[in-house]
Formats: structure tokens, sequence, C-alpha cells
């Protein structure tokens, strides 16, 4: 049965099973790949999306959960936040293979959208769902600091 | 043609990958000859260095368009090692380009180019030997696109080549005041007779301008959603495909109804193939819920039952044995028995999965020509043979494109191509259709290839000084490359990837002996980051700290002491030692552990410190790394894969291990195959030593000493022993 969807401020027609998550509707149906699969369970943040300005793990979330609510996927980033953030991700030179940074862009965008100044406690809370096997974490850590401080 | 480089000053120490010719007899059967003339070139010339847009490739690993880039052909794969930034900087030093016009990108699959010229007329990366292997060669290839840039603006100009200078991209004679960029020169220049390698005069490293410095990488498209990944591509027609897979290692299928499964939305076909069943849809979601509608009766009859306690006991009876001998200085059962101060500690080692962040995938293609696969190929002749085996096709009939690799840390390097000859015959049952084979996050845990389970036995003796006279360790374990192509590299009976970096110990110890029982069981093992170190450095490197405890002398001073020989290791621990500022106070409850290690031919030693609370648990709380990899390449580059090899080896120390339960692989996904997250990520501060030394890898070396270091710290901590992983206070 057919839904319309808005991901990145475009309405989507998708013709897909209600409970197909929302990370397969993303690639499979919409055919935008910056968000990737890694575990199905919501375990390692690399599908991270936003609904409704909220970010969620798209594997996990069924297309009848939508729900008509705006969905952001990294190709929709555009917050002086996420620039900031993708900026900081180049200068420091975070990715590795960069499988996983999709989610950690998103996940650090969504901390600094909520909170202009993390400390490292805040961070590790923010970013602990976010698994990176090249553990870039130190990096990780560090670029979200720099693009908080050039927020300001 | 001169050989700048051999092979042979660097597999005079083992490591998994860096092998004899012997060891590829076997792999090379399928081969025809003509690919061991390549081996001898440092660079291989193509015969005609026009291209049809009127662009220049002077040799196969460069080619310059009209448009002024430079295309910079990448043998190896590119999975986050930064061997895409690393090798690219090497030509763009002696061309003298400038780096924003340098374009990496992938080679195609032929092993008489792209070999590594550490394996012989073989494809691949891995064993830390990207940037070992291709120094030389890849440097020579940008003198020689200079040297004939230059040639072609000296008929241009008519003026002599030697008053002719590049810069940055620009070729440039100062007398006449003629400059021109490498595009508008690449016409004429593809014309010029190309320099015969011996004529080519490479940069002294004092006149070095990108080597040494930190150059932005490469590998772009990584903070944005853009950078493709295999997962990612997207073909007319293509399907998905997922696979059912045997519960046990060794089960066979008996019979299985897909009634149901055939009938489901989206499914296409349902094909059994070696491995499994195989469910074919038009997306990812169809795949699954079809997969997991599958009725399947399995044969476990000659499956593989034993759970992991089972398998160490049986271990640890067979180290009450002798092995065979790896290594034998000395008289060590005489020193041991004549001794009055004998330690003993017996380690252990559980199953490892690498848990890449993408797990395994593969896109496959039957073609009339053969069949093409897109994916991040590691070993691309290897996996070439193994599908070309599987289709009845000649090798070169298999063509790979190549994407980035979503993570390896060995994975991807796999012995036998599995989940590629997976994909590949999956594609077969459909000819023309392409087909991404997924595996999910609980395929990948489940699949196997694992680092293997070991038990090492330690035994040694101390002098009235404190000084070790003899030492004795017998290593327990599967060996990864028996079975496998790779086999040729066993040698009396060792696997060299079994004992490395207990063999090799740089200890001066007179009475040395090691040994190792090999086990065969049904439990696919392959490398996995680091690979023999993963398991030795934590053994030797814990076992030394006691004894220097047991000595009651200070354990950085009684490596010093017992490394007289081995400056590299005394300069890496030197170094890391005074950066950590060792021995200076630290608060209560904290301490500091420490751990040296040569793997890859690179040295690194690392400072951990800990911190340990009241209610027994603890924190990696810091780790001051030091690491001698000889010329630095890339120094940003060298630290990102310190910080992340050392942080990869957080997870086995910290969390991380595979368990079998009669058989059956206990864990499935992220949340019981715990692997390390921010928060348990120390503040990492990364030292290189100034060298001169030939470049080594950096890609493995960062992970062995960190499980050691840690180990010790909260031995300082606590007065307890640890002797196994993951770590655990009593």
């Amino acid at each position: 049965m057919a839904v319309t969807i808005n991901v990145n401020g475009v309405d989507h027609p998708v013709d897909a099973a209600p409970d197909t998550p929302l990370l397969w509707v993303i690639r499979d149906h919409i055919h935008l790949t910056g968000t990737k699969f890694g575990c199905g369970m919501a375990l390692c943040g690399a599908c991270t999306v936003y609904l409704d300005g909220q970010p969620v793990r798209s594997c996990s979330t069924p297309l009848s959960a939508v729900h008509g609510k705006p969905i952001t996927t990294i190709e929709g980033l555009q917050s002086p936040a996420a620039r900031a953030v993708q900026q900081a991700w180049n200068e420091l030179e975070v990715p590795q293979c960069g499988y996983c940074q999709s989610g950690q862009v998103m996940s650090a965008t969504a901390l600094l959208e909520k909170n202009p100044n993390p400390t490292d406690a805040d961070i590790d809370a923010a970013m602990s769902g976010n698994v990176c096997r090249c553990a870039t974490y130190a990096r990780v850590r560090n670029a979200i600091k720099q693009a908080a401080k050039q927020l300001g | 043609m001169r050989r700048n480089y051999t092979a042979k000053s660097y597999t005079d120490v083992s490591s998994a990958l860096v092998t004899n010719r012997r060891g590829f007899m076997k792999l090379m059967g399928g081969l025809g000859a003509g690919l061991t003339l390549a081996v001898n070139l440092p660079i291989a010339l193509a015969d005609q260095t026009a291209t049809a847009d009127g662009g220049f490739e002077p040799n196969a690993f460069i080619r310059i368009n009209p448009d002024d880039s430079v295309a910079v052909v990448i043998k190896h794969l590119e999975m986050g090692q930064g061997t895409f930034t690393g090798l690219a900087t090497l030509v763009a030093e002696e061309l003298d380009a400038d780096w924003a016009q340098i374009r990496p990108e992938a080679a195609p699959a032929d092993a008489t180019r792209y070999n590594n010229l550490l394996w012989g007329p073989f494809q691949g990366t891995g064993g830390s030997t990207a940037i070992a292997n291709a120094y030389m060669q890849m440097r020579q290839a940008g003198a020689a696109a200079k040297a004939m840039l230059v040639a072609a603006a000296a008929a241009k100009w008519q003026v002599p080549a030697s008053e002719i200078g590049v810069q940055r991209g620009l070729v440039s004679h100062a007398a006449s005041g003629n400059s021109a960029r490498f595009g508008e020169l690449a016409e004429l220049a593809a014309q010029q007779p190309v320099p015969p390698a011996e004529s080519l005069k490479l940069k002294q490293p004092d006149q070095f301008s990108y080597i040494g410095q930190q150059l932005p990488r490469k590998d772009r498209g990584k903070n944005d959603g853009t950078a493709l990944f295999t997962l990612d591509v997207q073909l007319d027609g293509m399907l998905t495909a997922l696979v059912a897979h045997p519960p046990r290692f060794g089960a066979k299928l008996r019979r299985f109804n897909a009634d149901s499964s055939r009938t489901a939305p989206g499914v296409v076909d349902v094909v059994q193939i070696p491995s499994g069943i195989a469910v074919l849809a038009k997306d990812f979601w169809s795949a699954k819920k079809a997969r997991d509608l599958l009725e399947v009766d399995w044969d476990e009859s000659a499956a593989f039952m034993l759970s992991s306690d089972e398998i160490m006991s049986h271990y640890k009876t067979l180290a009450e044995q002798p092995g065979l001998v790896a290594r034998n200085d000395g008289n060590s059962s005489t020193a041991l028995s004549g001794a009055e101060t004998v330690l003993e500690a017996s380690f252990e080692f559980p199953f490892l999965a690498h848990a890449t962040m993408e797990p395994m995938n593969c896109v496959a293609q039957l073609t009339e020509q053969g069949c093409e696969l897109w994916y991040g190929a590691q070993i691309q002749t290897g996996d070439q043979l193994a599908v070309a085996n599987a289709l009845g096709l000649q090798p070169q009939q298999v063509k790979i494109n190549m994407l980035y690799a979503g993570g390896s840390f060995g994975r991807r390097a796999n012995p036998h191509a599995d989940y590629v000859v997976e994909a590949a015959l999956i594609a077969k049952a459909r000819p023309g259709t392409p087909v991404k084979l997924v595996w999910t996050r609980e395929d990948d845990t489940r699949a196997g290839y694992y680092r293997p389970m070991y038990f090492h036995r330690l035994r040694a003796a101390l002098d009235s000084a404190g000084n070790p006279v003899a030492w004795e360790q017998r290593i327990v374990g599967q060996s990864i490359i028996k079975g496998s192509p790779f086999e040729g590299m066993i040698k009396d009976g060792i696997d060299p990837t079994s004992v490395e970096g207990a063999s090799n110990l740089p200890y001066r110890i007179p009475n040395l002996r090691i040994e190792l029982h090999t086990v065969d069981l049904p439990v696919p093992v392959q490398w996995w980051r680091s690979v023999g170190s993963t398991h030795t450095a934590f053994s030797t490197e814990v076992f030394i700290d006691e004894l220097a405890r047991l000595a009651k002398q200070d354990p950085v001073e009684y490596r010093m002491k017992l490394l007289a020989n081995h400056p590299r290791h005394r300069g890496v621990l030197q170094l890391a030692a005074e950066k950590a500022g060792w021995g200076t106070p630290l608060a209560k409850g904290r301490a500091r552990g420490v751990a040296v290690h040569e793997s890859f031919n690179t040295f690194v030693a690392q400072v951990a410190e800990v911190s340990v609370d009241d209610n027994g648990t603890f924190k990696v709380e810091r780790v001051v790394c030091a690491v001698d990899c000889g010329v630095a390449i890339n120094p940003d580059v060298i630290r990102a894969q310190m910080e992340g090899g050392l942080g990869y080896g957080l997870s086995p120390a910290l969390v991380s291990a595979i368990t079998l339960d009669r058989g059956r692989v206990v864990q499935s996904n992220f949340h019981d195959y715990q692997v390390a997250r921010i928060d348990q990520m120390p503040a990492v501060e990364v030292h290189i030593v100034p060298s001169a030394e030939p470049p080594t890898g950096v890609g493995e070396p960062g992970t062995p000493p960190i499980a050691p270091a840690v180990a010790n710290a909260l031995s300082a901590a606590t007065g307890q022993r640890f002797h196994s992983l993951p770590l655990k206070l009593a």
C-alpha cells in the first residue's frame, strides 16, 4: 500500500509493507544511500536520521511509525550546527573507513543543536550509541568541541 | 632494469601475508606465465602512453588529464587506513604536483601491473605492507612522469631540460619566462620516450616537500554520506540476496521448504547454494522477511559440537606435552631445573570476530564475458582465482569494480574468498542479473573466520640479580593458514602466524624456547588486525612485567636493560615513558602500565593510565603511544592508525569475545558481542620517532600493545594478575 513520506523536504510515494524499517525505505525505495546499515537493532547508530527533528535509529523505526512526520537524512543536513560539525570532521580528519560517519555526524549535530557547549560527559552520553570500529572516538570528541567553539 | 627493491629484506620477520614465492605456488597454479616479469619491474610501463582524450599515461599508476588533474592509480584497498592518501603522496612528491590536482582512483584487479611487491605476482592489501612495498615504486612512477613532462617542455620551448624546474604542478623555464601546467603538456609528454628507471633521480629526504607533511586525506565524502561503499551500489534490475547459513560449522542441508518464501511479496527466487539457501528479492526487507519464512532441516550429524570451555580444556591438556619447536636458544629445561626463582603463568584467549561496521557484502553479475564484481576487494588476485574456480572461468574473466570498504581488520582478506564466492554462486543462478549479497550483523557475527582461540603456558627463571635466564612458552591453537592457499608459509609444521611476536621475542634471555601445538578444528579462523601479535604481545608483555615485579625492578628499566641490542624497541619505549611522565606520582586509584611490541617491522610502545574505583570497576583514562615506522609519510595518518589500532585492541581487552555453546556461536549482534564505545575510549597521545629507515606499515602495529599495557596498569593498581581477556578485576 502506497504512503507518502517527506524526506529532506521532498514528498516520496512509497509502496512498502508497514513493518519495513525506515532505513530500508530510505535506501531501497528512495535510493538515498548515505544512511548506513550496521546492526538492524538500534545498537550501532550507523542508520541515524531525524524524525520530526529528533534523532532516531531508522533500522528500528517501522514505516508505520513515521505518520507524516518529516525525515532528515545525512543528505538533507543543512543547519549551521551541521555545517560546523562537517567542517570540524574534515579539519580534524575524523573518518577512517567512514562507514559509521553519517551516523556520527547526525548524532553530533543533534547534540550541538540541543547543547551548544557539551562537556566530555555530555559527549559520551550522546555519542555512546554510535559504534566506530575504526575507533575514531578521540577525534569525534575533539571535533564536537571544535564545532561547538566555532558555533560559539 | 634495476631492482631498487627486494622482498627479501622484508621477509625476515614473519608477518601474516609477507611470504615467499613457494607459498603462492598452489595459489598461482591457475595463472599463466608472464606475470613474474612484472614482479621485477618497479614500474609497470605502459606500451602506449597517450590517452584518447589527449591525456598522458606515463605508467600504470599515473594519468595526467588535459584538465590538469592527475589521476593516481592506487593498487591497495582503501578501508580507512589512508592508503589513498599515502600512496598518492609518494607520487605527488616526486612528480612535484600540486596536492589539490591529485585524484586517487582504485586500480583494477590486475596482478601483472598492480601486484604487492612483497607478495610476488599477487595483488592484495594486508600485513601492513602498502607503504612498505610501494614506497620506491610510486616514487619512481612520479619521477618518470615528471621527467617526461620536462622533456615535453624542453621540446616545446627549445630549451635544455636541465634548465627546467617543476614546482606544485607548474613546469617553468626561468630564463625564457615560459611556464605550463601539467595538463597543457600532457599530449606532448605522451610522445616522449619513457625514461629507464635507472636514469631517474629520486629526491633526498631533505628535498621532500610532501613526505612528512600533514597533507589532507584524499578519501573524502565520508562526512556527508557521499562516499560509496558496496552496500550503496545500485544497478538496473539488481536483486538483493540474503542467505540462510547452517546453525553449526559442518552442518549440512538435509531438506528445506521455501513455499512461503517464494510467494512472499518482492521475492524473485530462492536458490540452494553450497553455503546455504539464498533468497533473492527486490529489496533487503523483502528478502529478510522471506528468509525468516524458510523451513530448513539441517543435518547436524557431522557438525562441530564442542563448547569453548571444552576446547580450552583440551588446549590445556595439550600444553602439558612438548610441541613443535619454533625457536630454541640455549637449553631452557636445564636452566629452569637449576633455577632458584621460577615463575609460571597460563594465558587464555577467546575467538574474536572482526565486526566491521559494514557487514560482509558483494555485488555480482554473470555476464557473457565472465563475472563482474563490485565490492572492496582486499586480495584481488586470490578472490579472482576463487571465483574463477567456483564458476569454471579463467581468473582474468573475473572483473572487480572497487568500492571503499567499511572496515576490514583482516576480514576481507579471506583466503577462501568466502562471501565473494557466495555472491558469485548466487549470481550464477540468475545469469545477467546483478545480485547484491548482504549479510546481516547476525550473519556476519556467526559466519566464523574468527581470530582463533589460544592457550599459552609460560615458565621463566630468574638469576640472583633478577635477570631472566630461561623462558619457555608453549602456544596451543588453530593454524590460520593451514588448508588455505597460504599454506606454503608453514615450515616444519610451524605456522609462523601462530607464534610471531613470541618467536622473535627481543629480550636478552640466553635460554629461550618457543613451542607450538597446532590443533585442527572445523571452526573457520582468519587473521585479525595484527594476527599472531593479538595474543603473543599480551602473554609476553604481561609476563615480562611480572618478572620485573618479581625482580623488584621498574618495568621500563627492566625492559630497557634486556633490550640492549634493540635500539628501535628502546627508542619507542623511552619516548612513550618520557611523554607519559613514567615514574611521576599519580592520583589515588590511578596507575600506569607499559608494553612494547614489534609487529610488521614497526615498533610501538604504549603507556596506559587506568583508574580503579572502590566498586571494582576500572577505566582506561589515558594512553601515550610512541611509534617508529621508519620515514613518516603522513604523520596525521600515522597518528590516526595508532589511535584506531589501540582503540580496536581495547575491544578484546575490555569486552569482546566469541564463545561456542555445543558448537553454536552464542553471540549475534552488538548487544552480546560488545565492542568499545566512545565512553571507553581514553585520551590518546601519539608520538612519532624521527627516522630515516625505510617506511613500514601502521595499520596493525598499534593494536598489540594496548591490552598488555592496560593489564599491567591494573596489576600495578591492584596487585592482581591478569591472564585472560577480556580483563576482569577479581
